[in-house]
């Protein structure tokens, strides 16, 4: 086993592209930029409302974590055992804990205007 | 023009011009000694660009102890003005700023980077590895926490302390409410070195992961390594909650938005959830490691292996886990109903399983071994009843019908300084003490060691105990003063004369450093394994060369070095000439500290509000990380003759 990891790394690093433009990544932010823009626009321009907007703006924001995921934290790349699709695992688990529970806590069993 | 406030010094209280003079003296004592003795450029090389693990430790360990003097002052602040009724010591809002940057710094910038050096220090040594998986991200991790804890530090000299608690909760903490730039320094200041705790959290997981010497699985890891990895889990998870939420409400307060206003749609109970959803999480991201400390600790002075090693590897996960499905139990009287608080208050008691195992599991380890009363082992005793009596407070605080009686009233004080300063501040000494001498390379005086445990043991007892008791009469917490005739006046006066006990403690800490360290040759640690104990790291020289290890062990059981010593074999784990080869390390950098201070200076711009120096900061931000990234850095090589004659001076070979 190698003695570090060099962090961008040659050698022992995860990314084998070497030196080439980083395409993956432009591609990657503008994609990142236009899910942004819709999402503003939605809300401004009041193209949507209520519980459709909202499950739109939520969809956007899973789509973006896709991008996040793929884009520029590589996630199909690596060696080793695959302690990144455990890590992945464990956040979907606790996103869907802290927003469900978020929800049940703050909508006060239903008795509440919020 | 957008409006902004402007670095006034904070005025008109002596206590306040006290302490400028004093920060004068000592700022101007280390720049004439940095000057005279011509130190700059050996603090620069050695020490402000360092990645190497064991340094960044020890800047933890000072940047720990100084802080915990500075939260102490404030505590002892408080006991002084409570000391007696309607006291004129301090005026009521520098009492609010004083219980808000005492409980922040506490937990913040006394536990957090205990628990840091603790990482750093321990865990390379421990897996067997040269360095963590990221350094030069290690270095950036120290100094966002440096810079964020020094964010923090200059807000009652200029601007103002931020003085709504260290839980900051909105709608008080909305600028209707608090004007002025305070409340933007903690915001800042945790977002800072929030960074950096994620990027630690994150570095450590990949190093116990994929770093450790080759035939340490994971059933051989020693168990504070086990821990460190919990914690790790816990801080990537906890971490983006109280992100999202300091940046929602630092929206709110410098751009006007109403996430967490009361109108306008805005909610501010949104903000009690978030705050907590990270926050109940922390009390176990500044605990699990020191749970990992008593298991190396109990081991070693008890000559007995871990008592039920399975189940404190169970254990350790199980918290780390249910640790995230407690947080309601911190507002049972925000009232969300009887379902809500029935579950959290359930679970809240279901963690203490696991936590009664691990306490279980350390009697059984000292059980019929041969007990050596060092110091790490006195703190670690000590540590048992301290935390027993914290989790039977805590379960009755968990039952929420009564916790709506001890909410917010000193029996909560009392219990979580309980767990966190008889679990947390005790096992960062315990460790301290214990890994003092691989550090440094001399132990601490015992006898000195020995005064200051008693001073400080007893005096928490006295400090705390009456505080359940006022707790239970009704005085409530983050009061500045209370009428005479309430019968609190005696068990208060008892609590404060408890706290300078503990202050005298503290004293006698630092003058056992002091003394130690000036005696350092006849305590010096010549073996390398002072204290026999199991664990890899003991294996290395104190303190060990740069490279850690010269050859990388090979593992093939649990508590290899003992096993090893046991069987007389010891000498297996030293170098020999043909073994030794170049060994590959990383460069040191001076980016990760200016990187730091650029984003220092954003955090200045958005405390005043100062737009223009927001840019500045941002875009120094900006070149430091692109400079970075077309920077070719692969390390260096230490060649074998070189590593060979290190070990040679070093008597290993
Ligand atoms: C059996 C284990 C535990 C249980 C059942 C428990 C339960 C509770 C409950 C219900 C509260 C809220 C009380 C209130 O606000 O009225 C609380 C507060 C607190 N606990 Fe614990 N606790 C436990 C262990 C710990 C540990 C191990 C730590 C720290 C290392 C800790 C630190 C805290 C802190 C800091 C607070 C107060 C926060 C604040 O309001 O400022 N607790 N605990
Ligand atoms: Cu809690």
């Amino acid at each position: 086993m190698s003695s570090h990891m060099m962090e961008g790394g040659h050698g022992d690093g995860f990314t084998p592209h070497g030196r080439s433009f980083p395409w993956l990544h432009v591609v990657g932010y503008l994609l990142s930029l236009v899910l942004t823009i819709i999402a503003f626009l939605a809300v401004l321009n009041h193209w949507l409302s209520g519980r459709t907007l909202i499950s739109i703006i939520m969809l956007l924001a899973v789509m973006q974590i896709g991008i996040q995921l793929f884009f520029f934290m590589h996630f199909t790349e690596g060696h080793g055992p695959r302690y990144h699709i455990m890590a992945l695992g464990f956040a979907l688990f606790f996103t869907i804990i802290f927003v469900g529970g978020s929800v049940w806590i703050m909508s006060f069993g239903g008795s509440q205007a919020y | 023009m957008l409006p902004h406030y402007w670095p006034t010094p904070v005025t008109g209280d002596p206590l306040i011009y006290g302490a400028d003079v004093s920060i004068a003296l000592v700022s101007i004592a280390i720049l004439f000694v940095l000057f005279y003795y011509k130190k700059w450029g050996w603090l620069w090389r050695e020490w402000l660009t360092t990645v190497d693990h064991k340094k960044i430790g020890i800047l933890y360990v000072i940047a720990a102890l100084l802080m915990l003097f500075r939260g102490g002052v404030d505590g002892l602040l408080m006991r002084t003005q409570l000391a007696q009724p309607n006291m004129h010591f301090l005026e009521s809002e520098h009492y609010n700023q004083v219980f808000s940057t005492h409980g922040t710094i506490m937990i913040l910038f006394v536990a957090m980077p205990f628990m840091f050096a603790l990482f750093n220090i321990v865990i390379p040594l421990q897996i067997g590895a040269r360095d963590v998986a990221f350094p030069y991200l290690n270095a950036i991790s120290f100094w966002m926490f440096f810079f964020g804890a020094l964010l923090l530090n200059i807000s009652f000299v200029i601007g103002g302390s931020p003085d709504a608690g260290w839980v900051s909760y909105a709608p008080l903490t909305e600028k209707q409410f608090d004007p002025g730039p305070g409340e933007n320094f903690y915001l800042m200041a945790l977002q800072l070195s929030g960074i950096g705790s994620m990027a630690t959290g994150i570095n450590f997981l990949v190093t116990i992961l994929r770093m450790r010497a080759p035939g340490m699985t994971l059933m051989r890891m020693p168990l504070l390594t086990w821990a460190v990895l919990a914690a790790s889990i816990i801080i990537i998870y906890a971490f983006p909650a109280l992100t999202i939420a300091l940046a929602l409400l630092l929206i709110d307060r410098v751009a006007g938005a109403h996430f967490f206003t009361m109108g306008h749609g805005g909610n501010p109970m949104m903000y009690t959830n978030l705050f907590w959803i990270w926050g109940h999480p922390e009390v176990y991201i500044v605990l699990l490691p020191v749970f990992g400390v008593f298991s190396e600790v109990f081991p070693a002075f008890s000559g007995k292996r871990v008592f039920g090693y399975s189940s404190m590897v169970a254990s350790l996960m199980a918290i780390s886990i249910v640790s995230f499905l407690l947080w309601a139990h911190h507002f049972f009287t925000m009232g969300a109903g009887p379902g809500v608080n029935t579950y959290f208050g359930i679970a809240s008691m279901a963690i203490g399983i696991p936590t009664g195992v691990k306490v279980f599991n350390w009697m059984f380890t000292m059980y019929r071994g041969r007990i050596r009363m060092t110091m790490p082992m006195r703190w670690a005793v000590g540590f048992i009843p301290n935390f027993v009596i914290g989790g039977a407070t805590g379960v009755m605080l968990a039952a929420a019908p009564g916790d709506y009686q001890y909410h917010n009233s000193f029996f909560l004080i009392a219990h979580f300084h309980q767990v966190l300063i008889g679990g947390t501040i005790y096992g960062s000494l315990a460790g301290m003490y214990f890994w003092w001498p691989k550090m440094f390379g001399f132990t601490l005086d015992e006898k000195r060691g020995r005064i200051a445990f008693w001073l400080w043991n007893v005096g928490f007892y006295v400090t705390f105990f009456p505080q359940y008791l006022l707790g239970l009469m009704g005085m409530t917490r983050r009061i500045y003063t209370y009428p005479p005739g309430m019968g609190w006046t005696n068990l208060n006066l008892l609590s404060t004369i408890g706290a300078f006990l503990m202050g005298l403690g503290f004293i006698y800490i630092v003058w056992d450093i002091l003394y130690s360290t000036m005696h350092r040759s006849e305590l010096k640690d010549v073996t390398g394994d002072p204290w026999n104990a199991r664990s890899l790291e003991w294996s290395l020289p104190s303190p060990p060369p740069h490279y850690n290890f010269a050859v990388v062990p090979t593992v093939t059981r649990r508590d290899e070095w003992w096993e090893l010593k046991k069987s007389g074999r010891a000498d297996v784990l030293r170098p020999t000439a043909q073994d030794i080869e170049a060994i590959h390390m990383p460069n040191n950098s001076g980016k990760p500290i200016i990187f730091s201070v650029f984003f220092f200076i954003v955090g200045l711009g958005f405390v005043f509000e100062w737009y223009a120096v927001i840019v500045i900061g941002l875009a120094g931000v900006l070149a430091t990380m692109l400079l970075r990234s077309v920077e070719e850095d692969t390390g260096h090589h230490i060649p074998a003759e070189e590593v060979r004659h290190e070990e040679m001076a070093l008597g290993r070979m």
